[in-house]
């Protein structure tokens, strides 16, 4: 059997209860099957591809760039500022994320490598590859092991104990987009436990917060200095523009991004759960934890492809632009074997998404029992839980929990 | 460095390094060439590249593509010859193919390819090559050209593509014209006579170059061709060209003949120069010793686990990550040798000279030793 244990929570079952130890054999030589497929044909189409994505993206850059310099005529400052949002979305998502996944080292183009790329965002390239492409890809909705879940400053799971201290997570998600390249910066730093260990910063720690602090320094000085004094009369305008371009890439990144693992119907795991996990069994778990983006192939390139997260988390590193052309052998593969594949336009996503950071903000239960008629008794004991201690906060989780449940029953 | 010499840099150089600085400050993380490339890749200063302004067919599987060469190509002298990468169905790949004209007045370069069967890279060149391609390109090298002092009396011995580099000395000597092949004075001291091997006659690439040249009176023409007159037997070079005596050779061909030239002139002590161009291919086969060059540590790999793996056991430091293949942490350059893919085995080879000069980037995790292999690590 499998070691994936999905608990159970109320309504819910285990979505791979029915599986046997040779389906999930059979689905993982599948997926191989899909892998190898695409493997084979890599070849000149996809090479132009990316090409032309990185051709794109600059000239649109440099285009945008160079109509700021007029950025004090309205007209100017919004056509530029659009373009370069478009731009910086283009070189974080559907290339940079990309290329330092190793999705275009087939190529050996030293240009276009995972280990000579940089990208304009705060966290440089090697320690975001350790955190994201060894940590994240590596546990997956892994409660505790994967920091992209929650960014280890949300509650992400029923099964985490509720604490007063939650209830702020809405606002920490809101400042978390606004900010997302220094939020990304800061927990690849792990900044939040060094910052707990107080003085005693470890030399690696140092190095990696001085790269970081580098990056940061080049960041603002293009943004913020180079191109406002370029623009000359337009030195303000210019860094509004570039302000908002870099808050319009924080927040669509952060999006994108929080659709990938958050939406409700994706699964999370216990970190007992993947001890001993073998191939087919990390498969599974990537099937089980992620979601996708349906839309248009403008949505698709603009998310970096990760609108197809489901076959991102199955085949890293395979080129971006093939996601699209495998989803539907992956999708079928969903639905031969009774899975899931949680798939819906961003808005439906990014609500779903967000619904749960509000749920899980307040404690297990609270936000399905409570309707306008109990709203002042559920404020109420939602006080109650918030000054209370830890006993009073159980009493009443379960006292609520006993109420849904009947609820439930009786509604069946 | 340019902080230290800026005092003694003209003001106007200073300024350059002022704007260079601003340049570079305003496209970060990129590199003021980065954008300058959407337009101009063939401009001083950039990477070194050429562009494919025609391909002339020379045989049914050989052709000479003409390249104009970015600003920075610093020219070339006859017989030498020049890396050149290309991307074949999207991977980029090195070779080396000599230049088949002396310095052109018009600024091209030429290099003639035969096309190799089962080759992956001269197929393609031969045959997939339109004007206005792309290719990447190093400065000129070798050693093999013309001799400007000293003997004048030549005798190349050419096999088969070998003839390239000759023929670059050659039409360097004797420019072809329209009006026919004229014979400049700088060319007067030199007498050379040409044995060209090769299986046929209509297959050999050039023979129409070097009959013209023969006809002309400027060369003299050995032509064996193996269907008619049989393999080319060393022990009659001396009837072939009876004043060997007093003539230093050049040979150029594949490997097996230039041993052969090398053991009979040494014997009889003559004066040779050799340009091989192939490097002796890889063998793959299971299993090798590695080298991690910077580590100093030979490790010896069976062909069934992966190289990271072993490395470790034989304790020597290895980046690492996912250990399944998916996150990259753990690339390194192979120099030499050949690596299997351990999910599809599917294999990768890196041979000096002809992929690029900082290796082929393997991922340790889940490729093993497919024959000796040297790691830059």
């Amino acid at each position: 059997m499998t070691t994936i244990q999905k608990k159970a929570t109320i309504g819910q079952t285990s979505p791979i209860a029915h599986l046997s130890a040779e389906d999930i054999e059979l689905i993982a030589k599948e997926l191989d099957a899909i892998r190898a497929s695409v493997i084979d044909t890599r070849g000149e189409r996809d090479a132009r591809y990316i090409r032309r994505v990185i051709k794109t993206q600059r000239s649109l850059e440099l285009g945008s760039r160079i109509v700021l310099l007029a950025s004090l005529f309205p007209p100017a400052w919004f056509v530029g500022t659009v373009g370069l949002s478009v731009s910086k979305i283009l070189e974080n998502m559907e290339i940079g994320h990309n290329v330092l996944h190793g999705q275009w080292d087939w190529m050996r183009d030293p240009k276009i490598h995972s280990t000579t790329w940089h990208w304009d965002t705060a966290t440089p390239a090697e320690q975001w590859k350790h955190s994201h492409n060894e940590l994240h890809h590596t546990y997956t909705n892994v409660i505790g092991k994967d920091n992209d879940l929650g960014y280890g400053i949300m509650r992400v799971d029923e099964d985490q104990p509720w604490h007063p201290m939650h209830l702020g997570q809405p606002l920490w998600n809101l400042l978390n987009a606004l900010f997302f390249e220094y939020g990304i910066a800061a927990y690849d730093l792990e900044l939040r436990g060094q910052l707990r260990r107080g003085k005693q910063h470890t030399e690696k720690f140092k190095r990696d917060a001085k790269a970081v602090l580098n990056n940061i320094r080049k960041q603002v000085t293009k943004d913020y200095v180079v191109h406002p004094l370029l623009s000359g009369p337009s030195f303000l305008t210019t860094i509004l523009a570039n302000f908002t371009a870099n808050t319009v890439r924080n927040v669509w990144s952060h999006s994108v991004i929080m659709c990938g693992h958050f939406p409700e119907g994706v699964e999370t795991f216990e970190t007992r759960s993947i001890e001993g996990e073998t191939k087919p069994q990390w498969y599974l778990r990537q099937m089980l934890g992620s979601a996708n983006i349906s839309g248009s192939k403008l949505m698709h390139i603009m998310s970096g492809n990760l609108s197809h997260q489901i076959e991102h988390h199955l085949f890293p590193d395979l080129p971006s632009n093939r996601y699209g052309e495998i989803a539907p052998k992956v999708k079928a593969l969903f639905e031969r074997y009774d899975l899931a594949y949680c798939a819906r336009p961003l808005p439906l996503q990014v609500y779903s998404a967000w619904h749960k950071v509000v749920r899980l903000s307040l404690p297990n239960g609270w936000l399905d029992t409570t309707n306008l008629r109990n709203l002042p008794s559920q404020l109420k004991r939602l006080y109650e839980m918030t000054s209370g201690g830890p006993k009073v906060r159980r009493a009443l989780q379960a006292r609520m929990l006993q109420e849904h449940r009947r609820a439930l029953a009786a509604a069946a | 460095m340019l902080d230290g010499m800026s005092t003694t840099l003209a003001p106007r150089s200073r300024w350059r390094a002022r704007a260079l600085k601003i340049a570079e400050a305003a496209t970060a993380p990129l590199a003021p060439g980065d954008f300058l490339d959407l337009f101009a890749p063939l401009r001083a200063g950039a990477e070194l590249r050429g562009r494919v302004e025609s391909v002339h067919p020379e045989t049914a599987d050989a052709a000479t593509l003409v390249i104009r060469p970015g600003s920075d190509w610093r020219g070339h002298v006859p017989g030498q010859y020049l890396r050149v990468g290309v991307d074949v169905d999207g991977v980029r790949c090195w070779r080396a193919y000599s230049l088949t004209h002396g310095p052109r007045a018009d600024g091209r370069i030429s290099i003639t390819v035969k096309s190799v069967p089962d080759g992956q890279v001269s197929p393609f060149l031969v045959r997939h090559t339109k004007p206005g391609t792309l290719l990447h390109l190093e400065q000129a090298a070798g050693e093999f050209v013309l001799p400007v002092a000293g003997p004048r009396k030549l005798l190349f011995i050419t096999a088969g593509s070998g003839i390239t580099p000759v023929i670059g000395m050659l039409r360097n000597l004797y420019p072809s014209t329209d009006s026919g092949v004229l014979r400049p004075a700088r060319s007067a001291p030199y007498d050379v006579v040409v044995l060209h091997v090769a299986p046929s006659e209509p297959d050999s690439i050039f023979t129409g170059d070097l009959r013209k040249l023969a006809t002309a009176g400027a060369i003299r023409l050995v032509a064996r061709y193996d269907d008619q007159h049989g393999i080319l037997d060393l022990e009659d070079l001396d009837a072939l060209v009876p004043d060997l005596g007093e003539r230093t050779t050049f040979a150029c061909g594949p490997g097996g003949l230039l041993d052969a030239i090398a053991t009979h002139h040494e014997e009889r002590g003559l004066p040779l120069f050799t340009e091989q161009f192939r490097v002796s291919t890889v063998v793959a086969g299971e299993g090798g010793s590695v080298r991690f060059e910077k580590s100093g540590v030979d490790v010896e790999c069976d062909g069934a686990r992966p190289i990271l793996e072993q490395a470790e056991e034989a304790g020597v430091l290895m980046p690492s990550g996912c250990r399944m293949g998916i996150c990259y942490t753990c690339v390194l350059p192979l120099r030499e040798g050949a690596v299997r893919d351990l999910r599809t085995g599917e294999l990768t080879t890196a041979v000096p000279g002809e992929t690029s000069d900082g290796g082929v980037a393997i991922q340790t995790c889940i490729n093993a030793a497919a024959g000796p292999c040297q790691i830059d690590h």
